[in-house]
């Protein structure tokens, strides 16, 4: 994949479609034939950024395959908002088996495509941080090292939200969540723990690797083109706000996911057989106390009873992020 | 043409030709043999059109049986004991989904304390999993079932585990009549899916299903399992007429010789009737004669399709009997023996004394002279309800 910088985009422009473009330089999302692979009628939540990113991600795959795709799905929201019996949103070859097993799933879909001589259909595994970081983690390794021909997205919102906001092992340092509340000496989630999947992911030497933020839909549509370009296992895992377990606005959602990245919390980045191979710079760096402030999850770092303890350490986690991945694009030394 | 095979290999060998699309396992005892001979047989090129997958656990195993089998292939893994328990979740699952997976389970004792050996404690613990399990006696019935299973599985669109006793079947080596490709191409044809991922049909599989339709899902399920005990006759009938030979009778009468058993009659109200599931029935069959010739009636029948329950031909088969010994390779903690219960609630009302034998846990083997005492003390009548064959009274620390 050629990656085309377009010149003069606004901030805040990012995910709308310029339809004045020729159609092979719109998003997917401004095309007036777009796929909706997952499409209105289901039951998300107002501002669910896993919804616009489900999407977006499976369109662009649907159009990377010639229509040629198969979804597995774990349990979580995702699948619970989209697919209440006798409705379903998906316009995709769909299926939910279990919380832990939807790359193993996936495998079993591929090795059958595979067996009859169909390796142009094309399988995708879905699920959400839960289903990825913590449960599905042993499938998903599997599938890693067996190097499956499946890409798998985790839409990572940092918790498990479809069952009331609890811990997981994405959740970062500090949140509040329902099993990790705000009080005692070390309010929210403890410092020292929680994991990076996309460096799980890279330890397994698969083809590709890739970070993306639902707030950056070219970047987004981009990482899941050059993933369905390779062959073997693939993992992308995409950052999504969820308004109810984080506490934000409906309509801050986008707005969210980009500060998230902004201040170095969340870099972006892909990598090819264990090597990181690119790294998309933060324009416009802001503090991280502007990504964390809006949202009610780390209220208790704020105020007259706040926590400068904890934010100093979630700024050194920023630093530590802008100078692993040099998001700040600065020459280095040769 | 009679060939000598361990009951593992004669197994992998009906499996190949199956035409399985897709073979996943991971390696437990017993199970292992099965599973190693077909990855060879894809690896060679023996076994063709078929991906093996080596994963990472059972979970797995079952996980991508679930993906294979909902995408449109026959598929086909194997496990036992702590396997069968730790794939639970997705045997629900499977079943659930309506998918006609057929599983080996190599019957083994579930821990702790840990322990490899025979019982059929695994798969009796799945017994409401909504998976067929059919039981086989010897190395020829293991292999025949597992070509009726998939003929079964796939009709009624349901999962088949077919249970062999781990080591006393599977590590064996026994003279079976393999079977030619034609006539198992013949007997089971290409595998056609109810429902399967498509790409020229999208569909959703495995939706939430809601308070006002879940009943009426597990209704169906359960009428499903109800008409399988005609679906499973049916494919024993035409399977006889296929390859000569009977495989897949919900019970089976056991006469002096296998020619005497079509023979049967139901059994009179002087005989006992000793209810038996797997291996144990050949020990049984070596028994016979000898009680009978001590003046004891008795009769034998095996319980070939342990889901669904063969409730009829049960009470059709004990007749007039009132005394039935059932010998239970698994035990309900608190309770007693779990076929012995099933062998309860299907005879009902009759009136009949149920006397139950726990016997062979955990490899511990049932030994023809331990067997024919305890059917010896059956039929005087001394038996209580609940029997630990072969109990050590020192061990357990209430010698007399």
């Amino acid at each position: 994949m050629v990656k085309v910088n377009i010149p003069f985009m606004q901030t805040g422009t990012l995910v709308v479609g310029n339809r004045l473009l020729d159609k092979e330089d719109r998003t997917v999302q401004a095309w007036r034939d777009r796929p909706s692979s997952l499409t209105h009628g289901h039951r998300a939540c107002q501002g669910c950024a896993e919804a616009l990113a489900a999407r977006w991600v499976l369109d662009t795959a649907m159009d990377a395959t010639g229509g040629k795709l198969m979804v597995a799905n774990a349990t979580g929201c995702l699948e619970v908002f989209s697919t209440l019996y006798p409705e379903s949103a998906w316009k995709i070859p769909w299926i939910h088996s279990l919380f832990a097993n939807s790359a193993s799933v996936a495998t079993g879909i591929a090795a059958v495509n595979h067996a009859r001589g169909r390796d142009d259909i094309r399988v995708i595994a879905q699920g959400g941080d839960g289903g990825t970081a913590d449960i599905g983690l042993a499938c998903l390794s599997g599938m890693f090292e067996r190097n499956d021909d499946v890409l798998y997205v985790c839409y990572d919102n940092q918790g498990y939200m479809n069952t009331g906001a609890q811990r997981s092992s994405a959740t970062p340092p500090a949140t509040r969540t329902a099993t990790t509340p705000a009080v005692g000496r070390d309010p929210g989630a403890p410092f020292g723990q929680g994991k990076s999947v996309p460096k799980i992911a890279m330890a397994h030497e698969i083809p590709y690797v890739a970070t993306a933020s639902v707030a950056d839909i070219r970047d987004l549509e981009r990482k899941v083109r050059t993933a369905m370009s390779h062959h073997g296992a693939r993992y992308l895992h995409v950052l999504v706000t969820c308004p109810l377990g984080w506490g934000t606005k409906s309509c801050d959602s986008i707005k969210m996911a980009r500060l998230a990245v902004r201040c170095g919390l969340f870099p972006l980045f892909e990598a090819e057989y264990g090597e990181v191979t690119d790294v998309t710079p933060i324009r416009d760096r802001v503090p991280v106390e502007e990504y964390l402030k809006p949202q009610r999850r780390f209220a208790h770092l704020f105020g007259p009873h706040g926590d400068e303890v904890a934010l100093e350490r979630i700024r050194q986690m920023a630093e530590r992020n802008i100078r692993q991945y040099n998001l700040l694009g600065e020459e280095v030394a040769a | 043409m009679p060939e000598l095979l361990e009951g593992s290999q004669s197994v992998a060998r009906a499996v190949a030709m199956c035409r399985p699309d897709v073979v996943c396992a991971y390696p437990i005892s017993p199970q292992t043999h099965i599973v190693e001979a077909l990855a060879g047989m894809v690896r060679t090129g023996k076994l063709k059109h078929c991906d093996y997958i080596n994963v990472e656990s059972e979970y797995a195993a079952m996980s991508v049986s679930i993906g294979a089998s909902a995408a449109g292939g026959r598929v086909y893994t194997a496990t036992a004991s702590q396997g069968l328990l730790y794939m639970t979740e997705a045997i629900y699952n499977a079943s659930g989904l309506g998918l006609p997976i057929v599983m080996t389970v190599a019957n083994r004792a579930l821990g702790g304390p840990i322990n490899i050996w025979n019982d059929q404690s695994d798969s009796l613990s799945q017994r409401d999993s909504g998976w067929l399990q059919l039981f086989a006696a010897d190395n020829q019935e293991a292999l025949d079932l597992h070509i009726l299973a998939y003929r079964v599985a796939e009709e009624l669109s349901v999962p088949v585990m077919v249970c062999m006793d781990g080591f006393v079947l599977t590590h064996a080596s026994d003279v079976v009549e393999m079977p030619t490709q034609e006539q198992v191409d013949k007997f089971l044809p290409p595998f056609t899916p109810r429902q399967a991922l498509s790409i020229e049909h999208p569909g959703s599989i495995g939706m939430m299903a809601g308070p006002e339709i879940f009943t009426e899902t597990k209704y169906l399920a359960h009428r499903t399992m109800l008409s399988a005990r005609g679906v499973i006759e049916k494919a024993s009938s035409e399977f006889e007429a296929q390859f000569g030979r009977v495989a897949g009778q919900l019970v089976r009468p056991y006469g002096d010789t296998r020619a005497d058993d079509a023979e049967h009659r139901p059994a009179q109200s002087d005989e006992i009737v000793v209810v038996a599931m797997g291996s144990v029935l050949g020990t049984l069959q070596a028994v016979l004669p000898v009680l009978r010739a001590e003046g004891i009636n008795i009769q034998l029948l095996g319980i070939g399709s342990y889901r669904p329950f063969p409730n009829q031909r049960l009470v059709q088969a004990v007749g007039e009997a009132k005394r039935v010994v059932v010998i239970d390779r698994a035990i309900q903690l608190g309770i007693g023996g779990v076929l012995s219960d099933d062998v309860q609630r299907a005879l009902g009302s009759k009136p009949v004394t149920v006397d139950s034998v726990v016997a062979g846990l955990g490899g511990r083997p049932i030994t023809e002279a331990s067997l024919e005492d305890v059917l010896r003390r059956a039929a005087k009548g001394e038996l209580e309800d609940l029997t630990f064959m072969d109990l050590n009274q020192e061990v357990v620390g209430e010698a007399a």
